[in-house]
C-alpha cells in the first residue's frame, strides 16, 4: 500500500556518491527547472503539501526512472493540468494565446522578497497536547492517510507501529494528510520522537543508534 | 508509455529533459504565469547568495560566543532570523549538536527537505536514493562513504525530515582551534558537517 517516494530502509540502492560544495547544477536546465517550480508556487493553486503529492503519486517507473528534477517538472505539469491552469492541449503543443503577466504572477522585484519571507506551517489550533517529552508512544500500524485512500502522508512505512519516546514538541503544524488534498489545514501538535534503531532494523549497527521523526500527533497512541 | 492517461499528463511533453523544461517555460511564460526575468532572479540568489556559508557563519559563531550556543540550541530560528538567514525552507529550524557521545545526521527519506537559508540548495547525493534509502537504516555504513569513521562510544542519531522542521548539525570544533578568529573558523565547517554527513576540518586541512 505503500507509494515509490517512501524509501527509507530500502536494500540495494548502492552506495552515495559524495560531490564537492561549489557544485550546484548538474545541467541548465536544473535551475530552469527549480525556478520554474518555485515561480508557479506564487499563485497559491497549491500548496507544498500537494506539490510533493503530485510527486509522490508519479507512476512507479516514471518515480524511479527519473532524476530529482525531471519528477519536479512532471509534477508541476500534472498540477498545471489538474488545477487547470494549463490545459492537456497546451501541454501536447497547442499554441495558447499570449497573455499579460497574470496578477499573481511572480515578477522579479518580488523574488527576493518572497523567498525571505517563506511559507510558515505553524498554526494557531483547538487540539490540545496529549504528550510531553518523556512519555512513549506507538505508531500507526499502517503508514496510511486515515482519509484519504491512497492519500499523501508524512509517516515513512518504517516507522509505522513503532514504540518511541517524545523528545520534542514544534507546537501545532498544518497535518499534510489534510492540507495535500484540499480539506483544510487541520493543525495539530507536532512531536519529535526518537526510536531505537533496533525496533526500526534487523540488523542495526550500533545498539546505542536512533533514529528521529517529526510526527503529527493524530499518528501517535500512547504506548 | 500511453499518451492519454488522464493522472498523468506530464506525459504530453517532450521526453526529453531539457526540451521538458523548455517547453513548460516557453508555456507558462507565453499565458502570463511567468515572468522570465522572476526565474533569472531565483536562480542568481540560490547560486550566489543563499549557500553553506551562511550555516558556517551560525556555526563558527557558537563555537566561539557560548551564549550565542545556548540560545541558538534553545531556539534556532529566533537566532538565525536575527543573523538574516530566515526564508522558504527554513520557517522552523531546530540546530543539534554533535558531542563525543552522539553524532547527529540529517537526512529526508520522503522528499529532499533541507534548510535552505543556511545550506543553499541540496546535493545531488542527498536527494538520491540512496541517500534516502539508507541513512536512516546504515547511517555508519553511509558516514563511511564520505570517510567518517565513529568511534564505538559514539552513538549516531539520524534525523529524518518528515514535517516543515528543519535540522542543522552542530559539528564538534575541531582540534587546536584555540583563539582561532570566527572568520577563520567559518573555513573549517563544511557543509557535509552541518548535514552529519562530514566532520569540521582540522586547521590547516585542505578543504
Amino acid at each position: 500500500m505503500s507509494r515509490v517516494h517512501d524509501m527509507g530502509g530500502r536494500y540495494g540502492d548502492g552506495p552515495v556518491i559524495p560531490e564537492p560544495e561549489h557544485h550546484k547544477f548538474d545541467a541548465d536546465w536544473h535551475r530552469r527547472a527549480l525556478a520554474l517550480t518555485l515561480a508557479m508556487g506564487a499563485h497559491g493553486a497549491w500548496n507544498l503539501d500537494t506539490s510533493r503529492h503530485a510527486r509522490e503519486s508519479l507512476a512507479p517507473q516514471d518515480y524511479a526512472r527519473f532524476s530529482y528534477y525531471e519528477k519536479w517538472m512532471a509534477g508541476l505539469a500534472d498540477l498545471l493540468v489538474a488545477k487547470g491552469l494549463v490545459s492537456a492541449g497546451e501541454l501536447a503543443g497547442e499554441t495558447p494565446a499570449q497573455q499579460p503577466l497574470a496578477e499573481r504572477t511572480l515578477r522579479a522585484e518580488q523574488v527576493a522578497a518572497v523567498l525571505a519571507r517563506g511559507g510558515p506551517a505553524d498554526r494557531p489550533s483547538e487540539v490540545a497536547p496529549q504528550f510531553v517529552p518523556g512519555d512513549r508512544v506507538r505508531t500507526r500500524a499502517r503508514a496510511a492517510n486515515a482519509t484519504v485512500d491512497g492519500g499523501h502522508t508524512r509517516l515513512p512505512t518504517y516507522a509505522a507501529g513503532a514504540e518511541g519516546r517524545i523528545i520534542r514538541c514544534h507546537g501545532c503544524h498544518v497535518l499534510p494528510d489534510s492540507a495535500a488534498h484540499g480539506l483544510g489545514d487541520a493543525a495539530e501538535p507536532l512531536y519529535a520522537v526518537v526510536f531505537q534503531a533496533s525496533e526500526l532494523w534487523s540488523h542495526p549497527e550500533h545498539p546505542r543508534d536512533e533514529v528521529v521523526l517529526d510526527l503529527w500527533q493524530s499518528y501517535l497512541a500512547p504506548a | 508509455m500511453p499518451h492519454d492517461d488522464p493522472d498523468h499528463p506530464h506525459e504530453l511533453l517532450p521526453p526529453d529533459p531539457a526540451l521538458r523544461v523548455k517547453a513548460l517555460e516557453t508555456l507558462l511564460t507565453t499565458k502570463g504565469l511567468v515572468d522570465p526575468v522572476a526565474l533569472d532572479v531565483i536562480i542568481d540568489i540560490y547560486e550566489t547568495k543563499i549557500g553553506p556559508r551562511n550555516g558556517a557563519h551560525v556555526v563558527a559563531r557558537a563555537w566561539s560566543d557560548r551564549g550565542f550556543r545556548a540560545a541558538l540550541l534553545e531556539d534556532a530560528t529566533a537566532v538565525v532570523t536575527q543573523m538574516g538567514y530566515y526564508g522558504r525552507q527554513g520557517e522552523h529550524m531546530v540546530a543539534v549538536e554533535n558531542t563525543p557521545e552522539q553524532h547527529n545526521m540529517v537526512v529526508c527519506t520522503l522528499c529532499s527537505c533541507y534548510p535552505w537559508p543556511l545550506l543553499g540548495i541540496p546535493p545531488a547525493w542527498y536527494k538520491s536514493d540512496a541517500y534516502r534509502a539508507r541513512a536512516v537504516r546504515e547511517p555508519r555504513a553511509v558516514l563511511a562513504e564520505f570517510g567518517v569513521h565513529l568511534p564505538e562510544q559514539t552513538a549516531v542519531r539520524v534525523w529524518d525530515s518528515t514535517a516543515e522542521v528543519r535540522y542543522l548539525v552542530i559539528p564538534r570544533r575541531p582540534e587546536g582551534t584555540d583563539g582561532m578568529s570566527e572568520a577563520a573558523l567559518q573555513d573549517l565547517v563544511t557543509r557535509d558537517s552541518m548535514i552529519g554527513t562530514g566532520l569540521a576540518l582540522a586547521p590547516g586541512a585542505p578543504a
